[in-house]
């Protein structure tokens, strides 16, 4: 005879052959595992509740706001189906299940009114979804007239941000003022990506040959999370973002410091050796410095393979597509990392091993790191 | 049949005659016979699948993980997603379809044996090209937008960090192919051209089915046998095959466009050149949605026939539910772009179809609430198919329930490519089809065997893996929501996620552990298994009406049917108050039926056995190699010899009668021979 | 025949309103043809979508259409039903000779159609330059007619199977009166599909503004 409680699960005999058990043990034995079932789902829901940093649950400003608050009624409107249709299954074999005692069923063939009934209520329930979904569709998708717009390309596996109106490029890492809305005016250099800040907005394709258009706003400063969500090749989860939310008199310093080139490096000086090493390695191939003498600017055609602009690379607080420096990681440490192997780090890189020294590598890391 | 005099009696070859071995099954023509090799090769690709899953489960299972390369990490979830749906699934349901539609209906074989033949051969070979990839297919790093990029050994030397690199050479676009990335410039090795090729195939296999099944459930349905008296399952049967009829065609278009990009150059997605790789989204979702509807209609059929039975009631609201499944396929036509929600479409679009998905709540709801009607007031027995059937209906409408949140745009735009979206899918395709296919093998496992499988076991593997499916797929539409991508082979310490993903990773083993158990039940069932006699299960409908194991002339005397659940009221009255009451001499009965069945009164004259089926399919996965390799000469020939080889066998088809003559067939009294068509449809 | 069939129904127990009535194969070949409808549907469609898209390369299939040259040859295609017609016309008034030649005779104006499309696809890529590789919408042209192609090319092949079968026997026996009706159908089929496509692709496509 198997344990009580296994009589809940349907019993390990078949039910045909089955003794039946003492009405009373059963439902004794019934109760205590659903009460052992809502526990254990209770504990379950405790464990590592704490958002993470990707989280969509903690919108930081109107536009994810208003789908987090789309996205709670229809939860638990979905909550309230998911427990009438679970429990009336349970109810059922609960009390239907043949015990040998009550003959056979009566043979139901349907109900008229009941098949209109389970008709129309969900209609009338999606109905009253759908309207504030199609408002909301609305609202979200098209960007205010004086938004500052930025220009978002995708790379196989990183996003570029062009700001047309100071004119200069960065990576990895969108600075917005804080407050207001940032129109990102997106394509695509190469597949498909997808373009993904979770406590700002929703997701938007980045597509060759097309435009889309994201609107972006937090409330508060503060760094905020983001990665390439759609499938964009080899290396594709480590297509990271952030977004750097500063108040706008920061943005405006930080725009008019960016606008400018970077110091060139005084000949002798450990950064003069990085200078010279970015250049001898052919990283100008493909990176673009601006100096502050623009005829020395190192500058990439247009229509060439272009990885990140590296102008003012020390003002980024992470780089290789927002994967590095890893959680503990020192920045140093993190560019040895990268410049020693690129591929390593991040498979399929177009940035190549270009067998660096360790002087080589320490010196470039210097002199990048000069860059505010 | 008097045509046969005047067919050919001799054709090139001798014709095959072996009733048992190998050639027995190579030249079958049988539909059980197919249907059980379907279901075999369906389960090994579910094996085959699982093991993706676990290599990928066990990666994930730790942050920053180094378990896999990148590159094999991407292979394993584009063959994994292909495997399951194209090889298992899909196969799966064939199985079931080929197996139990002519018994559902009372008829003696499908409408077209040979092509019924042809289609499963050309399914083997398309999978086995498919697979093929792994030995000879190659995967090159991308060559960037212009050509520039992509310098030689970016790869370091493995492919990057992790191990099992040589599983990176095999298709790496996901089994939604998103072009560009998908394409010439980026995927630039032959092994998505082994995926678009193989899916090529095996969409022609299933086209010929469908066509086929069509035909079978529009014209042999048994006497008596109406539309609405035909079981529910093979009302899906039918609506399916519909919905292959008409997505198929456009998924075949897509592939076409992107073979001839990779193979020949037209420039359909090559966003540089002007070509729109939105498009393919368009093209491959507007079959997509529907495949989703291919792969859970049947087995919301098989759960319609497994819940009355256990329940010892009739199907609540019979023509509620095949109407439902009617409309479900209808609608499922019209909601495809709320997979590309994220895709900047424009938001009237976008409103549109999120109105239309929306909808498709209405007859899913009516579904369900009509098998739990079913169940009410029932006298419930809970053997193991009907507890696969009870978890089909809890989980299906789990993943019910997390689709409507996706028709809300705005949440859709946070929760696509998501694992959300993954949680999602598994409940309705794991909790939803896989349960219900496991409840279809429980349940008409004495079909093919004669006996009952297991309870114990059977339980033991239920419970195992609807703990394990929790386990493992609820956690994701947390994972989901905190920001988890899809398709990622790494993930930051940082993010939090990692200890959801070990409770999916133990999940997903406990999946495979339920697994291993079924199959032992399933072996050791065929053998040792309780006798099951004509009717284990007090069922319902006319397939229980012959003998088990189902001899291979199906019914000795097919049914004359007489109102829904045809075998029940054979056996069952109903008393003042409705309920059922068994009539004094039903075992009588039941032992007459089977007394009838088991002894034909004239010989049955079936369709002899085939070759041409065979080789005529093997054609087509020759002349596929020639066009992935068709610069070389070899290739070139390759191409000619598998276009001689088909064409070959289908003259050798044309010219072989589907039956040989045989004695007293101008003798219409006696002549039982199964009404297949006067002669066989090698044309379409 | 029809007497034939409705009597082995009778005695196989499936009274006629149990099943459509109609043969298995032809069917078979309606529903195949179904699928086949949305096949060109979404070629089509996919050159309607590319045709008149601006800023491609080389020249788009609008410009360089020989509307005159493609009207003969749809016309050819148009009069090859007609002669499916009279085939099959002849073979129920059990004409064999007449149905052998109206066979002859839809395979050679099928023919004569493919000849037209190889000259026309010809001219195209010698003349003005338009390759399959050119840009989408001329990738889009070629897929489309060249499957058109490919499955009058199929029809030609089965036409001329029956028409050597109807020689070699002297007549044609009811299982290939049977076949004479499901490769009418298909070729019927063929025909209309090319209506459609020179309508819709050849007259009334323009090349962007």
């Amino acid at each position: 005879m198997p344990p009580s409680w296994v009589k809940l699960f349907g019993g390990l005999e078949s039910p045909y052959d089955a003794e039946p058990m003492p009405r009373s043990r059963q439902r004794v034995a019934r109760l205590g595992a659903l009460i052992g079932a809502a526990v254990l789902l209770g504990a379950c829901s405790f464990i590592g509740i704490e958002d993470a940093p990707l989280t969509t649950f903690e919108p930081a400003g109107p536009f994810a706001e208003k789908i987090d608050n789309l996205f709670w009624p229809v939860f638990w409107i979905a909550t309230g189906v998911f427990v009438l249709v679970e429990g009336a299954i349970l109810v059922a074999v609960f009390l239907f299940r043949d015990r040998g005692r009550d003959g056979e069923a009566k043979q139901l063939h349907g109900s008229p009114k009941l098949e209109v009934l389970w008709t129309v209520i969900p209609a009338l329930i999606l109905a009253g979804i759908a309207v504030p979904t199609t408002a909301a569709v609305f609202d979200l998708t098209e960007c205010g007239s004086d938004a500052i717009e930025i220009q978002v390309t995708g790379h196989q596996w990183w996003f570029e941000y062009h700001y047309p109106e100071a004119g200069f490029d960065t990576a990895n890492v969108m600075v917005i003022p804080a407050g207001e809305e940032v129109c990102a005016r997106m394509t695509s250099d190469d597949v498909i990506h997808n373009f993904w800040i979770p406590a700002l907005n929703g997701k938007r394709y980045l597509i060759p040959g097309q435009t889309t258009e994201l609107r972006l706003q937090a409330d508060e400063p503060g760094e905020y999370w983001g990665h390439c969500a759609e499938f964009c090749g080899l290396s594709h989860s480590l297509m990271r973002a952030r977004v750097l939310a500063v108040t706008p008199a920061e943005y405006e310093a930080w725009l008019s410091a960016q606008q400018g080139g970077a110091p060139v490096p005084v000949e002798g000086t450990p950064e003069w050796d990085g200078f010279q090493v970015f250049q001898a390695k052919g990283c100008t191939q493909c990176h673009t410095v601006r100096l502050e003498d623009e005829s020395m600017s190192l500058v990439v055609a247009e229509d060439a393979f272009n990885g990140p602009e590296l102008t003012h690379f020390a003002s980024r607080s992470v780089f290789a597509g927002a994967i590095l420096p890893e959680e503990g990681q020192s920045r140093v440490d993190a560019l040895r990392q990268w410049l020693s192997d690129p591929p390593n780090t991040k498979p399929g890189s177009f940035m190549p091993n270009l067998a660096l020294t360790q002087q080589e590598i320490d010196s470039l890391i210097v002199w990048l790191d000069s860059n505010e | 049949m008097t045509a046969t005099a005047e067919r050919p009696t001799t054709t090139i070859f001798r014709r095959p005659s072996s009733t048992t071995g190998i050639w027995s099954w190579l030249t079958t023509v049988d539909h059980k016979r197919i249907g059980i090799m379907y279901g075999y090769a369906a389960f090994f690709f579910f094996l085959i699948g699982g093991i993706e899953a676990l290599l990928l489960r066990i990666q994930l299972a730790q942050a920053n993980s180094e378990f896999l390369t990148a590159g094999a990490y991407n292979a394993l979830f584009t063959m994994h997603g292909t495997t399951m749906i194209f090889l298992f699934v899909m196969p799966a349901s064939a199985a079931f379809m080929n197996y139990l539609l002519p018994l559902l209906i009372g008829a003696r074989d499908v409408a077209f044996p040979r092509l019924n033949a042809l289609s499963w051969w050309i399914f083997f070979f398309g999978a086995i090209f498919l697979y093929s990839t792994f030995f000879f297919g190659t995967s090159a790093a991308p060559v960037g937008v212009d050509g520039v990029g992509g310098i030689d050994g970016n790869l370091a030397a493995g492919g990057g960090p992790g191990s099992f690199n040589f599983l990176a050479d095999s298709p790496d676009g996901g089994w939604f192919g998103y072009q560009p990335n998908a394409g010439p410039l980026y995927s630039s090795g032959t092994a998505m051209d082994y995926w678009a090729l193989g899916l090529q195939i095996i969409g022609l296999a299933s086209l010929v089915s469908s066509v086929n099944f069509v035909v079978t459930v529009l014209n042999l349905r048994a006497k008596g046998m109406r539309l609405l008296r035909m079981p529910v399952f093979a009302w899906m049967t039918t609506v399916t095959s519909f919905l292959l009829l008409f997505s198929l065609p456009i998924i075949a278009v897509a592939l076409f466009m992107v073979t001839f990009d990779r193979q020949f150059g037209s420039l359909f997605f090559a966003a540089s050149n002007g070509g729109d790789p939105i498009l393919w989204q368009h093209l491959f979702w507007l079959f997509g949605h529907p495949e989703v509807y291919i792969l859970i209609l049947p087995a919301m059929g098989i759960v319609s026939e497994i819940l009355p039975t256990f329940s010892r009631k009739p199907l609540f609201g019979y023509s509620a539910v095949v109407f439902a499944g009617a409309a479900i396929a209808f609608l499922g036509f019209g909601v495809w772009a709320h997979h590309m929600f994220a895709s900047g479409i424009t938001p009237v679009a976008q409103a549109a179809f999120g109105l239309a998905t929306m909808t498709i709540a209405i007859p899913t709801g009516i579904k369900i609430f009509n098998w739990l009607g079913t169940m009410w007031m029932g006298r419930i027995h809970l053997d193991t198919p009907m507890l696969f059937a009870i978890g089909f209906v809890a989980m299906f409408t789990i993943g019910g329930l997390s689709g409507v949140t996706h028709a809300v745009v705005p949440s859709d735009w946070q929760q696509t490519d998501t694992y959300y979206i993954v949680a999602h899918f598994h409940y309705v395709l794991f909790g939803g089809a896989i349960f219900g296919l496991f409840g279809g093998l429980y349940y008409w496992f004495p079909k093919i065997s004669g006996r009952t499988m297991n309870e114990t076991l059977g339980k033991v593997h239920f419970w195992l893996m609807m703990l394990g499916f929790n386990l493992t797929f609820a956690p994701m539409h947390w994972l989901g929501l905190q920001g988890m991508v899809r398709r990622t082979w790494k993930y930051a310490p940082e993010t939090g996620l990692e200890p959801w993903n070990v409770a999916v990773t133990i999940g997903a083993f406990i999946i495979a552990l339920s697994v291993l158990i079924f199959m032992f039940n399933w072996f050791t069932s065929r053998r040792r298994g309780r006798p099951s006699g004509l009717d284990p299960w007090d069922a319902r409908t006319v397939e229980w009406m012959t003998p088990n194991p189902t001899p291979e002339y199906n019914f000795a005397v097919p049914p004359v049917v007489t109102r829904l659940d045809h075998f029940w009221h054979l056996k069952y009255d109903q008393d003042a108050e409705g309920r059922a009451a068994r009539k004094a001499d039903a075992d009588e009965i039941i032992a007459r039926i089977e007394h009838e069945q088991l002894n034909p009164a004239a010989p049955i004259h079936l369709p002899n056995p085939s070759y041409f089926p065979l080789v005529a399919a093997l054609g087509l996965p020759t002349m596929f190699y020639g066009i992935i390799y068709h610069d070389a000469l070899w290739a070139k020939a390759l191409i000619g010899v598998g276009a001689i080889i088909t064409l070959a066998a289908l003259i050798g088809w044309g010219m072989e009668p589907l039956e040989e003559p045989h004695e007293g067939h101008e003798d219409h009294e006696l002549d039982e021979e199964l009404e297949l068509a006067p002669g066989d449809g090698h044309d379409g | 025949m029809a007497d034939l069939a409705h009597e082995q129904t009778m005695d196989l127990g499936h009274p006629e309103h149990e099943s459509t009535g109609v043969d298995n194969r032809k069917l078979g070949m309606w529903a195949f043809l179904s699928s086949e409808f949305l096949f060109f549907g979404a070629l089509i469609s996919n050159y309607l979508l590319y045709s008149n898209r601006p800023g491609f390369a080389g020249v788009y299939p609008s410009e360089i259409y020989d509307i005159p040259f493609t009207s003969v040859s749809s016309f050819v295609l148009l009069m090859s039903s007609l002669t499916m017609v009279l085939a099959h016309n002849a073979l129920s008034r059990n004409d064999q000779g007449g149905t052998r030649t109206w066979l002859f005779a839809t395979a050679a104006l099928g023919s004569v159609f493919l000849g037209g499309q190889v000259f026309e696809f010809t001219e195209f890529i010698t003349l003005h330059d338009m390759k399959l590789t050119t840009n989408p919408a001329a990738s889009a042209f070629y897929l489309l007619t060249g499957f058109h192609g490919t499955h009058v090319a199929i029809g030609v092949i089965m036409l001329l199977s029956l028409w050597g079968i109807s020689r070699r026997q002297g007549e044609l026996s009811e299982k290939h009166g049977m076949n004479l009706e499901l490769v009418g159908l298909y070729w019927h089929f063929v025909d209309i599909i090319w209506i459609v496509i020179f309508t819709v692709v050849y007259l009334l496509s323009v090349p962007p503004v």
